[in-house]
């Protein structure tokens, strides 16, 4: 019950919290939530973790390399992109 | 640790994310929020080193295993991210998102593996949802991905019965998933993985190019909802969060851009049930266009009082930002009324070209949006269309029935004079034929656009 109220709660503040963002920012803003879900990173190493077998270990290695590739790379080219706005506003 | 810090740090992490989107929302904020989420991101990653669940040991296990394949993903997509064109910029992110709904995927089968049968039913039936949708995003985005770095056709590509194929695709993806609540085994669980991805495919497949932005906002929603999933099998309170923060604003985001260029959210994913086989005429090629020198363009640009600048794709692919600065400045000094009309879509994504400008630092002052600009095209006098097509094609408005129709465009064609740069008459990222290339007001200037560019300045410097 617990998970249900965090996850209808998180539906709503993932509603409102993009509600008024405008075209110029949709790009950065996609790719900044991209960035976001490679949190699976802690999933990837906690199932890393528990890797009893070969084939785990082998599979929570790979999920680990992509999941760090999603989460690093979407940061560091959102930040890219967000560089270029800035001093426009001089 | 405790469970309690542990939680508690989850909790801070959520709340940077919260920060971060809201940040990301703003022009002024849209920075920090960025590395308020990098903040975020990395707490959380290093907590895990010290707390996973309460029958874990520390140091974790295999930890070499682990900080290797976080070395290996940091050399991989560190550089990727830093060296990328700016131009390229949207297939990278369709690829990041990739690879992170392969990677929920990989984690829900590793859990599944794991658990073996003490996985509860519940357990299951998410684990199954990640599955499915973690490998529909992966395929799907390395689909989106071939077809923006163009190693593929940009078209809708639509084969004989496609809709009764993906159709069965889908019901096989259903009740293979059933199959495998019902029946447990690994075996179901990789042919589920199988038929997703094909399904991935099929689904990606028939999207014309021009909507393909919206496709991996969609994808992009999608994998935020597999790690929302994951978290809960692996009783994650962040991942839930995380991800259902993603899905929920993905959601957002996907029917804005959709709104942002008139595209119905349905058509374009149901594109392959209603798709329709183009009549491509071949007899348009037929026709005379009226092509110039840069020097009548620049005899053009002198006498006009109003200029109105509408930068597209081609023009950041041939790198003339800055050489379309030189001449906005150029004819401001001659007096000259500029300003820059952008499309919501110009470029590859909602608000790439505000992106690429930005970089070549023209003010953004004179960057009009298309409200602002189109009810001034009736006392423009030239109108220069650079390295765009699909954005000014008034088929979007005349003809019912082709892939762009209904989508807003810059109504170039109520300025006085228009002048394309063009590298050739191939037809824009749409593949549809442009009929204001064939208007007699409308002048043609092949070439690559900055040599053209840098032609037509220097002629204009000389008058």
């Amino acid at each position: 019950m617990a998970i249900l109220s965090i996850f209808v709660l998180s539906v709503f503040v993932g509603f409102e919290v993009v509600s008024k963002v405008s075209s110029t920012l949709h790009t950065p803003l996609m790719s900044g939530a991209n960035a976001i879900h490679g949190v699976i990173l802690v999933g990837a190493i906690i199932v890393a973790d528990h890797s009893k077998t070969n084939l785990e270990l082998g599979l929570s290695v790979a999920a680990i390399i992509l999941a760090t590739i999603n989460m690093v790379g979407g940061f560091v080219v959102t930040d890219r992109m967000l560089e270029m706005f800035k001093g426009n506003k001089k | 640790m405790s469970r309690t810090v542990y939680d508690l740090i989850g909790l801070a992490a959520g709340v940077a994310f919260i920060l971060a989107l809201k940040g990301l929302s703003h022009p002024k904020t849209a920075r920090r929020g960025n590395l308020i989420g990098a903040f975020g991101a990395g707490l959380a990653t290093l907590v895990v080193f010290f707390y996973s669940n309460e029958n874990s040991s520390l140091p974790l296990n295999n930890l070499g295993w682990i900080l290797g394949a976080i070395a290996i993903g940091l050399v991989i997509g560190v550089p990727a991210a830093r060296k990328v064109q700016m131009t390229q910029m949207p297939q990278l992110v369709a690829l990041f998102n990739g690879v992170g709904g392969g990677a929920a995927a990989l984690v829900a089968i590793v859990e599944y593996l794991n658990l073996g049968d003490q996985a509860t039913t519940a357990e299951v039936v998410f684990t199954v949802f990640t599955v499915i949708v973690g490998c529909v995003s992966f395929s799907g985005s390395i689909i989106t991905f071939m077809k923006l770095q163009e190693l593929m056709t940009t078209r809708p590509v639509i084969f004989p019965a496609g809709r009764f194929i993906i159709a069965a695709t889908l019901v096989s993806v259903i009740g293979v998933g059933g199959w495998v609540v019902s029946a447990l085994g690994t075996t179901p669980l990789l042919i589920l993985a199988g038929l997703s991805l094909l399904f991935g495919i099929l689904f990606v497949l028939p999207v014309g190019g021009a909507d393909v932005p919206i496709v991996i906002s969609l994808l992009n929603a999608f994998t935020g909802l597999t790690v929302a999933a994951s978290g809960y099998v692996l009783d994650s309170t962040l991942l839930i969060i995380a991800g259902t923060l993603v899905g929920a604003s993905g959601t957002i985001l996907t029917r804005k851009m959709a709104e942002a260029m008139g595209r119905s959210l349905f058509g374009t994913l149901f594109g392959a049930f209603t798709a329709k086989a183009q009549d491509s005429s071949g007899a348009a090629e037929e026709r005379p266009v009226q092509s110039g020198s840069p020097d009548d363009v620049a005899i053009l640009l002198n006498y006009a009082r109003r200029v109105v600048i509408v930068p597209g794709f081609g023009l950041a692919v041939a790198q003339a930002q800055h050489t379309v600065r030189e001449l906005a400045d150029l004819m401001i000094s001659k007096g000259i009324d500029v300003a820059y009309g952008i499309h919501p879509v110009a470029g590859r994504m909602p608000g790439h070209m505000n992106v690429l400008l930005a970089e070549a630092n023209v003010p953004y002052d004179q960057l009009l949006e298309m409200d602002e600009v189109n009810p001034t095209f009736g006392q423009t006098d030239v109108a220069i269309v650079i390295g765009a097509n699909d954005v000014v094609n008034p088929a979007a408005q005349t003809t019912p029935g082709c892939p762009i129709y209904g989508m807003p465009i810059l109504e170039v064609n109520n300025a006085a004079n228009i002048i394309f740069l063009k590298r050739s008459m191939r037809p824009g990222f749409a593949g549809i034929e442009n009929e204001l290339l064939y208007d007699p007001k409308t002048m043609l200037l092949f070439g690559d656009a900055k040599a053209s560019l840098t032609k037509v300045v220097s002629a204009l410097k000389a008058l």
